[in-house]
Order: C-alpha cells, then sequence, then structure tokens
C-alpha cells in the first residue's frame, strides 16, 4: 500500500520557476496551459513587506472533487493517491474546472503552438491529438510512477521516477515519496516541520503539503 | 488576520471561464422547463386541466438547455459517456432526469394519464433539484458551494415555470390558479434571494461574486420579483390577466438574468491563501494571506 505525496518547503522556494519549466518540457503543454506554476504573493505595506513563492498545480486529493463530479469516470482516483484523467473518456463539460479549488485543470479546444499556427518541430513531435477537448493537469508524471512499479525503484529517491518539477528545483523545496513509508523523506518532513495543506478546509485532503516553519 | 496582498493574475479569486452562456443556458432554460412541467403537473392534479402543452413546452425548453451543453463540451461526439457515473456525479443524475422526463412525458402527454403526468412534475422537480445540486458539487466556486444556493436555483425553477404557465394561460378561463402559484414563488424567490447573498457576504465569498451580485440585487428584487408579486395582486383585485401574463414575463426574465449572472458573472474561483507566510531565514512567521475576498483588509480601504 502506497500514497505518494508531495512536500514544498516554502522556506526555500525562490520562485525561480524551474519547475514550471521543467513541466511544460516534460509534458508539452501547450501555450497558456501550466500544469505546474508558482505563485507569487506579495503582502504588507512598505517597510513591511513580505514575498512568498508557493508553487501549485493538481493536489492529487484524497477525497477528489473532481472525481466525484465527473459524469463520465474519465477522472479516477487511483490506489496509490494519483488522480488521472482518461482522455479516450473526457467529454470536455469542464465540471471538474469548476468543482477543482486549486485553478490546476484546464481545456484547450484547439491546437496551440508557441509560434504561430502551424507547430515547430518538436511541437509536431510531441503533439497529442487525444488531449484536445478533454480535462487535462498535471498527473505527478505518472508514467514514471508506472516505471518504478515496474524496475522497483523508489519514486522521490530514483530520479528517473521522480516527477520533473521535483528533478529540476534547485533549491531542494520540492519533494516527492509515499507518505505511508515513515522512513521516506516526506514523512520524515512532515513529522519534524509545521505544514499546512491548501484549503483543507473544503475537506479534499490534498496529498501536496506546504512547510512553513520547523516544529 | 489579513493582510495586504498583491492581487495577482490567478492568485487572487478569477471568473471562471469554461462555462459560458451556453452552459448558462441549460441552468436557464432547462430549469425553466423543469419548473413549468411542476407547475402544471400541480393545476393538472389539483384541478384537472388539460395540461399538455405546458407539459410539451417544459420539455422543450429541458431539450433547448440540453442542446445548448451539447454545444458547449469539447468532445459532443462522446456526449453519451454522460451517462456512465450515477453513483455521485449530479450532472449524469440530471441527464437520466432528463431522459426519463422525456419518455414519461411522451406518455403524459399522448395518453393523458393522471400518474404519468405526475411523474412528469416530479421529474421536473428533480431536474432543477439536480441543477442545483450540479452547482453545489462544484468546491471551486464559493458562490455555488454555498449552502443556500441550492434553494435558491429550486425557487428560480419554479417561479420561472410558474411565470411561462402564467403566460400559457392568458386568456384561459384558469388563469387565477398560475397567478397564485407566481406570487408563491416569487415570495420564496425573494427571500430565497436575500437569504442567501446576506449569507454570502457575512461568510465570505470573491470580491468579484458580491459585485456581480450586488450589481444586479436592486433590480432583480423589484423587478423580478416584487412588481410581479404586486402584478398579481393587481391583477386578481382587478380581473385583469393581461397583469399576470406580464407578470410571468418579468418573473422568467428576472429568474434568467440572475442565473446567467450565477454562472457565468459572478462565478469566480476559489483562488489561494497562506494561513502564514513562511519563515525564511532567521526571521518570524508572517501573517495570513488570502487575496481577493470579500473580507481582505486590503479590498474594505
Amino acid at each position: 500500500m502506497k500514497r505518494y505525496a508531495m512536500v514544498i518547503d516554502l522556506r526555500r522556494c525562490v520562485g525561480c520557476q524551474t519547475c514550471t519549466a521543467a513541466c511544460k518540457s516534460a509534458n508539452a503543454t501547450p501555450p497558456g496551459v501550466q500544469w505546474r506554476r508558482v505563485l507569487d504573493l506579495e503582502s504588507g505595506e512598505f517597510p513591511d513587506v513580505r514575498r512568498s513563492f508557493v508553487p501549485v498545480a493538481c493536489m492529487h486529493c484524497a477525497n477528489p472533487p473532481c472525481e466525484e463530479v465527473c459524469p463520465t469516470t474519465a477522472t479516477k482516483k487511483r490506489a496509490d493517491g494519483l488522480v488521472t484523467i482518461d482522455y479516450d473518456i473526457c467529454i470536455g463539460c469542464a465540471n471538474c474546472i469548476m468543482a477543482c479549488p486549486y485553478d490546476a485543470r484546464s481545456i484547450v479546444h484547439e491546437p496551440r503552438y508557441a509560434y504561430g499556427s502551424q507547430p515547430i518541430a518538436s511541437e509536431a513531435a510531441r503533439a497529442d491529438d487525444q488531449r484536445i477537448g478533454v480535462a487535462t493537469k498535471c498527473t505527478f508524471c505518472k508514467d514514471r510512477i508506472d516505471l518504478a512499479e515496474r524496475t522497483g525503484q523508489v519514486p522521490g529517491r530514483d530520479h528517473e521516477v521522480t516527477p520533473a518539477c521535483v528533478n529540476s528545483c534547485i533549491s531542494g523545496a520540492m519533494h516527492f515519496g509515499d507518505v505511508l513509508d515513515p522512513e521516506s523523506n516526506v514523512a520524515r518532513l512532515l513529522a519534524d516541520n509545521e505544514s499546512f495543506r491548501m484549503h483543507e478546509e473544503l475537506g479534499t485532503a490534498p496529498s501536496v503539503h506546504y512547510l512553513l516553519d520547523q516544529r | 488576520m489579513t493582510t495586504p496582498a498583491r492581487s495577482v493574475e490567478r492568485i487572487a479569486p478569477r471568473r471562471q471561464g469554461n462555462w459560458d452562456w451556453r452552459a448558462a443556458g441549460n441552468f436557464i432554460a432547462g430549469g425553466a422547463g423543469g419548473g413549468l412541467l411542476a407547475n402544471a403537473t400541480v393545476l393538472a392534479v389539483w384541478l384537472g386541466l388539460d395540461e399538455r402543452l405546458p407539459l410539451a413546452a417544459g420539455l422543450v425548453m429541458i431539450g433547448i438547455g440540453l442542446t445548448c451543453v451539447w454545444f458547449e463540451i469539447g468532445r459532443p461526439w462522446r456526449a453519451l459517456n454522460v451517462f456512465r457515473h450515477f453513483g455521485s456525479s449530479w450532472m449524469t443524475r440530471e441527464a437520466y432526469v432528463a431522459l426519463f422526463a422525456m419518455c414519461v412525458g411522451v406518455v403524459a402527454i399522448v395518453y393523458g394519464t393522471l400518474p404519468a403526468v405526475t411523474a412528469t412534475g416530479l421529474l421536473g422537480l428533480m431536474f432543477i433539484y439536480a441543477q442545483g445540486r450540479i452547482l453545489a458539487a462544484n468546491k471551486g466556486i464559493p458562490a455555488w458551494r454555498h449552502p443556500n444556493c441550492l434553494s435558491l436555483v429550486l425557487a428560480t425553477g419554479l417561479a420561472e415555470g410558474a411565470g411561462l404557465l402564467a403566460l400559457l394561460a392568458w386568456g384561459a378561463s384558469w388563469w387565477r390558479y398560475p397567478a397564485a402559484l407566481l406570487l408563491l414563488f416569487c415570495l420564496w424567490r425573494l427571500w430565497a434571494w436575500r437569504r442567501y447573498f446576506a449569507a454570502l457576504r457575512s461568510d465570505g465569498a470573491p470580491s468579484g461574486t458580491i459585485k456581480a451580485f450586488g450589481d444586479m440585487a436592486t433590480m432583480f428584487i423589484w423587478a423580478g420579483n416584487a412588481v410581479p408579486a404586486a402584478l398579481v395582486f393587481a391583477a386578481v383585485l382587478m380581473a385583469v390577466p393581461l397583469l399576470v401574463a406580464l407578470a410571468g414575463i418579468l418573473a422568467l426574465a428576472g429568474g434568467w438574468w440572475m442565473k446567467y449572472t450565477l454562472v457565468c458573472r459572478a462565478a469566480f474561483t476559489q483562488g489561494f491563501a497562506l494561513p502564514k507566510q513562511p519563515v525564511r531565514g532567521k526571521g518570524q512567521a508572517g501573517p495570513a494571506v488570502k487575496p481577493g475576498w470579500q473580507w481582505s483588509t486590503w479590498l474594505t480601504r
């Protein structure tokens, strides 16, 4: 029994958006669609001002409201905690987008390219018609997690089977692993630090935890 | 404690852009159609009136609403997949209710049997209820998930249905009965609206939601509910059926504008928030931030 989770140390995030770029590169999302992004929150008034960086994406909730409302069963929650979308079933009704409190889902109704109406070579090579007209979102790099099942590698420890955003993080702010394994990096970080989950009051039980301070 | 925060796109709540007038069309036409089925059935059961025309009109309205949705979805040729998740999806349940209403409604129109007419009316009511639950299940839109939204959607659908029935009854001898239903449901809708909007403001909601509803509130209260109620009174007192038809038009237009606002203009996302800001280096944690909400202090300045 595994339950994959992401732990993001907000004390370490510098807002470089490398995770955003790594996600776009790994998943070939079209212009205007970012499965992962980093919020840049400025607050306070001079001279007492603050700036916080908060990486956000699909939270792979334990109680995903997107899965509940999906009329087609395209959105499903796997036993290991990943929330997935079956592009062959989704009708693109956008009900899941309305249900998600994390603004994590997108629908693109026609192909979009970075430079005009024609794809450049790399876009053409990775174009996927399945993803047009259906809901898309962060998959926690599902293919890598599935690879780990076959190879016995450990997501979060072995880079080949770890989400691209976590691999790319330059400040060591992002961590990934099995939260049910008390020896995992994510379980230890959560035990040692004060953390919170975004909009927990809505009962979604997100799998992304944010660290704020030491205990 | 919430501190001022810079409102940057997609941090603070933003107006959803995925459900446009086509999705609103389902709530507008379908809700009115379901309300018409329910209202017509009440009169058919109560007075034994021939309600085949209102039943047919109600089914057509539901069909128009679903057609609007069909034009909205990204993969329309897979639309039948909507029937796959009865266990928890209110959109699936709405589709089943519509299907059953169409089948039973045709039987009611062709044969006029009381059980079929009654079932059609109940299915109309269930259709509006399912629409309310679709909105309530969407946790990403605070205006929809508010517990008072469901009763407003129900009251609006029934008021619109009564308005349509009042229009259809123009020139008929039984025009006073739909007038009574219209009065009842307009007053219920007025109460439900005031309760909903007051609760939104006190419980907290995205400031864009409050503004969108605030912009339409006065007109909706008066032109959509109070004036139609007054017209019904006047019509009954002076025996002028034309005033009931006019009240029906106003109640219908008011409900449609309110639902368009609810689905399109006031539907702001949740946005993001921090319970406190992270410690950096050896400093202290900062206070909470929740930009773009009504009770954020930066918005009240």
